[in-house]
C-alpha cells in the first residue's frame, strides 16, 4: 500500500461513518417524540451529510480515478464502504438512537479534536469546520443521556438496553491498522490510543452521571476496516443507492 | 358580553392599518378565527415533513439529500414558530396536537397525496409551496401581529423552497427523456391538488364581511388561485411541461390564464378524510406521538429532580 491509497482508505473511513450515521439520523424525520427533536435530528443528520460530502469529495480527488463524492457514495457496493459498524445499527427506540449518537459523537468530538492538527490542510480545514459542529451534537447526545439515564424506569431500563447492544461496536473505533501506521508518521492521522483514554474518560463521567452502568459484555465486534458489516448496511444501500442506480449517468 | 365600546376601538385599530398583539382586548370570534388558522397551518408543516421526509434516504446525490434536508428541517421549524405564534392566543401546542391526533382540527388537504418519484419532490417546492407563498404573502398584511410577523419570515424560507423546487424540475425537464416523463408525470398528478388547496371558489365559500373587516381574511381564495396559476403556467411552459388541463387559456383582454373545471367533489373528499394518505399521514403522527410519550415523561421527571436538587442546594 503507498501513502495515497492510505490516505484514500482513511479518507472514506471518515466520511463513511459520517454518512451512514447521517442516513440513519435522516430516518427518524417526522417521527420524532416531539417536534424541537425532529427538527434537532434532521439538523444533526444535515451537519454529517454535509461532512460526508467534504470527505468523499477529497477522497475522490486523492484516489485520482476521476471519482467524485456521488460516485463514492451511491456506486460503491457493501463490501467496499468503510463506515464504522455501530453507525450502520438500526435507530432502535429513541434511546438505542441516543446511545447511539452519543458513544459515536464522543468518539468523533476527540477524533477531530486531534485532526484539527493533522498536516493535511484540508483534513485540517474538514476538522476545524466539523468539530464546532461536533461539539453541538455531542452535547445533544449526552444532555439525552442524562435525561433519559436519570428520568423514568422506564427511560433508564431503555437506555441501558441500547447501550448494552451498542457496546460490542465500541472497540473498533480505536483499532489501527497499516494505514493509521503510515499515516499517524506522516502527520495526516492521529495515534487512536489518545483519542480512547479521552473517550474512556468521558463516557465513563456520563454514564455514571446519568446513573447507568458500564456494559459487561467483553465481545468486539470489528470489520468495518476490511468491509465486514453487519447485514443492517444493504439495505440501507439499496435505498439510498437505488434511485442514482436506477438512470445510469443522469443529472439530477 | 363583549363590551361595544372595546369592539369600536378594535376595529377602529384595525382600520387604521395596525396590528393586534397577544395582550389586546380582541373578540371572541377573533381569537378562535386565528387559532383555527393557525393551528391548521401549524399542523400542515409538520404533516407536510411526511411525504417529503419520504424521499430524504433516496435523494439521488448527495447535494439534493443536503437541501431537501435543509427544507424539512424549515418546514418543522416553520410548525414550531406557527404553534409558539399560536400560544399567544392562549391555547397550549399540546392541546391543539390532541386536535390533531384525534381528527378534529385539519391540515392541508395537499398532504394527504402520496409522494411516488423523485420528481414530487421538485412538485411540491414549485407547486405546493408556490401556493403557499400566494397564500402567505396576502396572510402577512394580516391584522393579527404574531401570525403576520411569522408569515413574513415564512415566506421568505419558502421562496427558497419554490426555487429549488422549480430547479429539481427544470433539471429533470431538460435530463434524459425517463427523467422528463417523470418530471411530467410529477406535474399531472400534483397540479390539481395544488390548484385546490388554495381553498374552494368564492362561490362555494363565501367571504364573511367581518373576516374581511378584521383582516383576518383578505383576499378571496379565487384571486389568490388566479394569481398562482398566471405565475405558474408559463413557468411549466418554460421549461417544456404541460400543465394537465386542456381548457387552460391564456385570455389577452384579461391579462389571466382561465382553466378547466376544478373537481371540488375531490377536494371535498379529501377534505372529509378520504383522500389517498388521510389515515396514512394520522396514523404516522399518532404513532409518533405515543412512542415519543416515554421520552417526554422522562425530559419532564428529569427537570423535575433537577429543579429540586437546586432547591436544596
Amino acid at each position: 500500500m503507498n501513502i495515497q491509497e492510505a490516505k484514500f482508505q482513511y479518507l472514506l473511513r471518515l466520511g463513511d461513518s459520517s454518512l451512514i450515521i447521517g442516513h440513519r439520523l435522516s430516518e427518524w424525520c417526522g417521527h420524532g417524540p416531539i417536534l424541537e427533536e425532529d427538527i434537532a435530528l434532521i439538523n444533526i443528520a444535515l451537519d454529517f451529510v454535509g461532512n460526508a460530502t467534504s470527505l468523499l469529495a477529497y477522497a475522490g480527488q486523492t484516489e485520482g480515478k476521476g471519482r467524485d463524492e456521488d460516485a463514492l457514495a451511491y456506486l460503491r457496493d457493501e463490501r467496499e464502504f468503510r463506515n464504522l459498524l455501530i453507525t450502520e445499527q438500526p435507530n432502535g427506540d429513541f434511546a438505542s438512537t441516543m446511545a447511539r449518537q452519543f458513544l459515536f459523537d464522543t468518539y468523533m468530538f476527540f477524533l477531530y479534536e486531534e485532526l484539527k492538527n493533522s498536516k493535511d490542510e484540508t483534513v485540517a480545514a474538514i476538522a476545524v469546520k466539523s468539530h464546532k459542529e461536533i461539539t453541538y451534537h455531542l452535547r445533544h447526545a449526552t444532555e439525552w443521556m442524562l435525561r433519559l439515564g436519570d428520568g423514568t424506569t422506564e427511560s433508564h431500563e431503555r437506555l441501558q438496553s441500547g447501550l448494552n447492544d451498542l457496546w460490542m461496536f465500541t472497540s473498533e473505533m480505536f483499532d489501527m491498522d497499516e494505514v493509521d501506521a503510515m499515516l499517524i508518521k506522516e502527520g495526516f492521522a492521529p495515534d487512536l490510543n489518545k483519542v480512547k483514554t479521552a473517550w474512556e474518560k468521558r463516557v465513563k463521567e456520563v454514564i455514571a452521571e446519568a446513573t447507568l452502568q458500564i456494559p459487561t459484555s467483553t465481545f468486539k465486534q470489528k470489520g468495518s476496516k476490511e468491509g465486514k458489516h453487519t447485514e443492517y448496511l444493504g439495505f440501507l444501500l439499496a435505498e439510498m443507492q437505488y434511485v442514482h442506480r436506477e438512470y445510469p449517468g443522469a443529472k439530477w | 358580553m363583549e363590551d361595544a365600546k372595546q369592539l369600536v376601538a378594535f376595529e377602529a385599530k384595525i382600520a387604521a392599518g395596525q396590528k393586534i398583539e397577544p395582550k389586546d382586548w380582541m373578540p371572541e370570534a377573533y381569537r378562535k378565527q386565528l387559532i383555527r388558522m393557525m393551528s391548521q397551518h401549524a399542523h400542515s408543516e409538520i404533516v407536510g415533513m411526511l411525504p417529503e421526509g419520504n424521499w430524504i434516504t433516496r435523494a439521488p446525490n448527495l447535494r439534493r439529500k443536503a437541501i431537501l434536508l435543509a427544507k424539512v428541517q424549515d418546514e418543522g421549524g416553520h410548525g414550531l414558530y406557527l404553534y409558539s405564534a399560536a400560544e399567544t392566543l392562549g391555547v397550549d401546542r399540546t392541546e391543539l396536537l390532541s386536535q390533531l391526533h384525534t381528527g378534529k382540527a385539519k391540515y392541508s388537504s395537499i398532504f394527504n397525496y402520496p409522494t411516488l418519484s423523485w420528481a414530487d419532490i421538485g412538485a411540491i417546492g414549485w407547486l405546493v409551496d408556490g401556493a403557499a407563498i400566494m397564500n402567505q404573502t396576502v396572510l402577512a398584511r394580516g391584522s393579527y401581529g404574531p401570525y403576520s410577523r411569522a408569515m413574513v419570515r415564512i415566506c421568505k424560507e419558502e421562496s427558497f423552497h419554490n426555487r429549488q423546487g422549480y430547479e429539481i424540475m427544470m433539471t429533470l425537464a431538460q435530463g434524459t427523456p425517463e427523467q422528463k416523463a417523470m418530471a411530467q408525470d410529477a406535474l399531472n398528478r400534483w397540479w390539481w391538488p395544488a390548484v385546490m388547496m388554495l381553498g374552494p371558489s368564492d362561490d362555494k365559500s363565501p367571504n364573511s364581511d367581518q373576516l374581511m373587516r378584521w383582516k383576518v381574511k383578505l383576499e378571496s381564495n379565487d384571486a389568490i388561485r388566479e394569481r398562482f396559476i398566471d405565475r405558474t403556467v408559463p413557468q411549466a411552459e418554460f421549461i417544456g411541461l404541460k400543465v394537465p388541463d386542456k381548457d387552460m387559456k391564456f385570455n389577452e383582454k384579461t391579462g389571466h390564464y382561465t382553466h378547466g373545471e376544478i373537481n371540488w367533489d375531490e377536494f371535498f373528499e379529501v377534505i372529509k378524510g378520504n383522500g389517498p394518505c388521510n389515515a396514512k399521514r394520522l396514523k404516522d403522527r399518532v404513532e409518533a406521538d405515543k412512542k415519543g410519550r416515554w421520552v417526554r415523561e422522562a425530559a419532564t421527571a428529569y427537570a423535575a429532580k433537577q429543579a429540586k436538587e437546586r432547591e436544596i442546594a
